[in-house]
């Protein structure tokens, strides 16, 4: 993968910059997301989380299962303000 | 990592606070620091903090430290070769009650005694700092431009590797179980990975300091409690200050990055570690901040999340040795402002424990000041 192939299309994160962070020591998914933004973005990391599993998983010469955190919960979907403080007549 | 067999000083906790003084411990010279961390660096409350900066306050000691703080914030990404991402747009201190108002002017007064840049305000003002806030209910406030924000992964993690490249051993996943102590001296720390020998303990423990001094065999009379907070996605700039009110228990700060970061106290939550989050904190939290920024009503929040405040009798800090076992250093009960002491606190705890004495009088931070009955009393801490 190139250095400059964006992995977290939400918040722009590219592989040089997860890869920066593996090298580092940095080698769990919380980890990669604090140093990185990576999976933070408005998807919630829907669409980049398995990518960067894998390469976590690459990484560590490990499984996928085994650097996946069990406890997991799926992201909710992005609600107003508005709709939640329930007036959502204006 | 093979844990070591001895260590001069062992700092239990790999938030700010523990990182932080393992850094300034390590730069004042001190060899042979090690720090473990049960989880990974920054999974406790800095991890989860709004990372707010601010010096108003209203005892001179709050004041003088938090202004030493930011001082040192200012010049920390350099120090510290890595973007902590500082954020100095002030905070908008919102007074809704007369009390309040008494409040903020006599704050206003000491503050600027001490050389704070800091201004008492009128509604008019206010909104043009912030032109999107409702003024209703507003009787007046104050605004200390050189406040403000951080990234507390960043903050975080650049105090970890600056202590690490001047020679600190960072422990992750490896949880103290044991803590051994002789004729009241510290000896030795017992972990899942193994035991070190070490004089010194440092407890930065946060939410969980309160077990460690039980390992110790002391009581800190510290307690953890939940607090709640909420993200939305990333706006275009809508305002600049992080925006405070104690009487509406609120705080709201917009990233540099666009989203929009706010929290409040729930007065009901029960003391634990509970790190949940509820549905009703996001409702109540919507209905608070649209009604003080209504064009927040169009923003769409993205994540909720919770972390511990450790909470003491007087909700400020107890930093320095416990009198009855030697050795056993305590930098606990941060509240809801470690992040932002967390650059003096660590300094001062340095010094203290490689000089005997402080750049910064902190004694009356003391253990010892609940049994003597001289509680601080800091009007502005929520
Ligand atoms: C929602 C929220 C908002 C906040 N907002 C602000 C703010 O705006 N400004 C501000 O200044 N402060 C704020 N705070 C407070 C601030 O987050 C804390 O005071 C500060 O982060 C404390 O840092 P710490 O290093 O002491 O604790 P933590 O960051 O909790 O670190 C303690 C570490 O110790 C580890 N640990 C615990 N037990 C063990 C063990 N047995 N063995 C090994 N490791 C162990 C934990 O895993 C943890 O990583 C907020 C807090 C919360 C929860
Ligand atoms: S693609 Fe990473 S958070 Fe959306």
């Amino acid at each position: 993968m190139k250095d400059e192939t964006i992995i977290c299309r939400c918040e722009d994160v590219t592989w040089g910059e997860i890869r920066q962070a593996l090298e580092k020591g940095y080698t769990t998914l919380d980890e990669i997301k604090r140093v990185t933004r990576a999976g933070m973005g408005r998807c919630q990391g829907t669409t980049c989380r398995r990518i960067i599993l894998r390469e976590i998983a690459k990484f560590c010469h490990k499984s996928i299962e085994e650097v996946t955190i069990p406890t997991f919960r799926p992201p909710t979907k992005p609600v107003k303000l508005g709709t939640l403080a329930g007036d959502d007549d204006d | 990592m093979t844990m070591i067999k001895r260590a001069s000083v062992v700092i239990i906790g790999g938030g700010i606070i523990g990182c932080s003084i393992a850094y300034n411990l390590a730069k004042m010279g001190c060899k042979n620091i090690i720090l473990l961390e049960k989880n990974s660096l920054a999974s406790g409350a800095t991890g989860r903090c709004g990372a707010g900066i601010r010096q108003q306050f209203g005892t001179e000691m709050n004041c003088i430290l938090a202004r030493e703080s930011i001082k040192i914030f200012e010049n920390l990404s350099q120090e510290l070769d890595y973007d902590i991402e500082l954020n100095q747009g002030g905070y908008l201190m919102l007074a809704y009650t007369e009390k309040e108002v008494n409040q903020f002017k006599k704050n206003v007064a000491l503050e600027q005694s001490l050389g704070i840049d800091v201004r008492y305000i009128t509604v008019k003002k206010a909104k043009e700092i912030v032109p999107p806030l409702n003024t209703e209910g507003v009787l007046a406030a104050t605004f200390c431009p050189t406040d403000g924000h951080a990234n507390p992964f960043n903050t975080n993690f650049a105090y970890a590797e600056a202590a690490q490249r001047l020679g600190v051993k960072i422990y992750n996943f490896t949880e103290v179980r044991e803590i051994k102590t002789e004729n009241n001296r510290i000896v030795s720390v017992s972990t899942d990975k193994g035991e070190v020998l070490t004089p010194i303990v440092i407890n930065a423990a946060g939410g969980y300091s309160g077990e460690i001094g039980k390992m110790a065999g002391v009581e800190i009379p510290v307690y953890s409690q939940r607090h709640q907070i909420l993200i939305t996605e990333p706006v275009d700039p809508l305002f600049k200050p992080m925006l405070m009110s104690f009487s509406r228990n609120f705080y709201c700060q917009q990233t540099p990055h666009g989203s929009i970061i706010m929290g409040f106290g729930d007065p009901d939550e029960p003391k634990g570690h509970d790190i949940g989050t509820s549905w009703q904190f996001a409702r109540d939290m919507a209905q608070k901040m649209t009604a003080v920024v209504p064009l927040l009503k169009e923003v769409s929040m993205v994540r909720q999340w919770s972390g511990l405040y450790n909470m003491s009798p007087d909700s400020q800090p107890i930093v320095g040795e416990h009198p009855q076992v030697n050795g056993f250093y305590m930098a606990v009960g941060f509240s809801g402002h470690g992040f932002m002491l967390a650059p003096v606190a660590s300094r001062l705890m340095a010094e203290l424990i490689l000089k005997g004495k402080t750049s910064i009088p902190i004694d009356r931070l003391d253990i010892g000041r609940f049994e003597r009955g001289e509680l601080i009393i800091e009007p502005s801490v929520v």
